[in-house]
């Protein structure tokens, strides 16, 4: 019995979803770092929305497109206070985590010299590697990483050790995708600040566990994704600091983001529109705010409280299967177990445990410089999430053993 | 054979299969034996990357025939690689152009053919048809 002050049984009924038979088997899903499953509550606001106030935002005289822009920038209102952001123009809605870095990546194009350096984490996904290339190569700054070790944590006296007067920007995620371990963020910030740099952390996957404190952790830069979070996919937020959001020059034009157009000079609009062009995700953004307000009613304490003994029980009784090896064995932690077993290939186990009706991520996850590091072609990813069960756990760890009975 | 009657053949033959977990064990055991591809010929240029696995696939020509060697680094992969070869391999370019791979959902193996997989698999069906297009070309 896994000791929790939640009601896993009851919470589990808020999401439709997971009543899904597949392949003939009851739904097990533990792919939650790439996606959140999505409780009732929120996909009625969307139902809601579409049903009874669908109109275009900011810019209406009428009833209903007063009533949209009033929920969307309540949303907005509810996603400053979650992350305690000090005023609500510094939350800019996205389509997402990705958009968000690249925005900020875009807008730092004008503030970098030739010779500059950013430096990036070795832990990174993808799409926190490639829009710092591309603006390496637009300005002719230099990349860093900050190397890590084979727990699959930053080796922070090397960060230190890159650290001097040229370096413009950090970038690094909250939580790694691919193993799960959590950052020291603060010591990274700190030390980033000392010699004037900025920095953006990628809080994607740290968001559905951990409630970031923005001022308190002093951050430049943090950005999510709704669909982590039991929101909709398609809708993020970038928090910026004021004087950096004001500092950077708008990403895409269109409408919603100017103040005044003619042919010879457009002025831009203030914070947050001058970075939301065009007609944004309105159902989205309210059901993300719907989403905040679900999983803070559960409450972030007894979400981290549950899954941490989900993880410990999950890598407990998958250490018991012989070979198997776990990737990210940091004591700092998200519900993530990423592992192989000698001999078999990640893809195969994901195919056997997909016909049993287990859900889990196989590949590189977007990670490939981890699965160079470690030199595997990728793992097996299991990741938890609060309405995840113990018994879950246990149909996967059979199923892993299944598995491996008919690859060996 | 033609390459009709051969995927008349596997059709008949996964049709014997109960379940999900006979068709994989056959498919695993497919995997496990087969030498697929010289050494050789597991090049970097051979090779097709998918997310999830890499297959590398080798072509030749003999006399008017295509011969396809092929290999996974997963051993499901590389079981579906064998039932594809046995069914391509050896045969006309002109066949090959002209043939479709709608037995494999019918062998109940669609999910593995799928684009969203990212195996390698569908990449490597089309790089077979680019071959057979381009030996098609040399025989003209």
């Amino acid at each position: 019995m896994i000791n929790t002050i939640l009601d896993i049984h009851t919470i589990r009924k808020d999401f439709p979803i997971l009543n899904r038979k597949v392949n003939g088997e009851a739904l097990v899903y533990l792919d939650n770092a790439a996606t959140s499953q999505t409780p009732k509550m929120v996909i009625d606001t969307i139902v809601d929305y579409y049903t009874r106030y669908n109109s275009n935002i900011h810019r209406g005289v009428h009833q209903l497109s007063q009533e949209a822009t009033e929920m969307y920038e309540e949303a907005r209102l509810k996603i400053q206070k979650h992350f305690n952001a000090s005023q609500s123009h510094e939350i800019i809605f996205t389509p997402g985590t990705t958009y968000g870095i690249n925005l900020v990546a875009n807008g730092f194009t004008t503030l970098l010299n030739k010779g500059d350096e950013i430096i990036v984490s070795a832990l990174e996904h993808h799409s926190n590697i490639v829009p710092w290339q591309m603006l390496c190569e637009r300005t002719g700054a230099v990349l860093k990483v900050i190397p890590m070790d084979l727990e699959g944590q930053l080796v922070m006296d090397e960060y230190h050790k890159l650290l001097n007067p040229k370096t413009k920007l950090v970038f690094c995620n909250h939580v790694s995708n691919a193993l799960g371990t959590i950052n020291p963020i603060e010591e990274i910030i700190t030390a980033a600040h000392k010699v004037g740099a900025a920095v953006l952390i990628d809080g994607a996957q740290a968001a559905p566990h951990i409630k970031a404190d923005v001022q308190q952790l002093d951050v430049d830069f943090y950005v999510v994704s709704g669909h982590k979070m039991c929101g909709p996919t398609g809708v993020g937020v970038l928090y910026g600091k004021e004087e950096w959001l004001r500092k950077l020059p708008p990403y895409q034009g269109g409408g919603e983001m100017i103040a005044e157009v003619t042919f010879e000079k457009t002025t831009y609009a203030d914070l947050p529109h001058k970075f939301e062009a065009g007609t944004p995700n309105i159902s989205g953004g309210i059901a993300f705010g719907a989403a905040l307000d679900y999983m803070n009613t559960i409450g972030f304490n007894a979400i981290a409280q549950y899954e941490d003994e989900l993880l410990k029980y999950a890598t407990e009784q998958l250490l018991t299967i012989e070979d198997l090896k776990i990737y990210g064995t940091s004591t700092d932690k998200t519900a993530v177990v990423s592992f192989n077993i000698e001999g078999i290939h990640p893809y195969d186990i994901g195919s056997i445990l997909d016909k049993l009706g287990v859900a889990v991520r196989t590949g590189h996850h977007c990670a490939q410089p981890i699965m160079d590091f470690y030199k595997i072609p990728g793992t097996v990813r299991a990741s938890f999430s609060f309405y995840n069960t113990k018994e879950e756990i246990d149909i996967l760890v059979a199923g892993v053993k299944r598995a491996k009975a008919m690859l060996i | 054979m033609s390459i009709k009657e051969i995927q008349e053949e596997i059709i008949d033959e996964f049709s014997m299969f109960d379940d999900w977990m006979q068709r994989y064990e056959y498919m695993i055991e497919l995997g496990k034996s087969l030498p697929l591809i010289d050494e050789q010929y597991k090049t970097e240029e051979n090779i097709i990357k998918g997310c999830q696995s890499k297959v590398w696939v080798h072509a030749e020509l003999n006399d008017d025939k295509l011969v396809f060697t092929a290999d996974s680094d997963a051993i499901i992969t590389k079981g579906i690689i064998a039932i594809l070869i046995r069914t391509f391999s050896n045969q006309k370019p002109s066949d090959i152009i002209a043939a479709d791979t709608d037995y494999i959902d019918q062998i109940g193996l669609k999910e593995h053919l799928s684009p969203t997989r990212a195996n390698g698999l569908v990449s490597m069906i089309k790089q077979l048809k680019m071959y057979a297009i381009a030996y098609q070309t040399q025989l003209n």
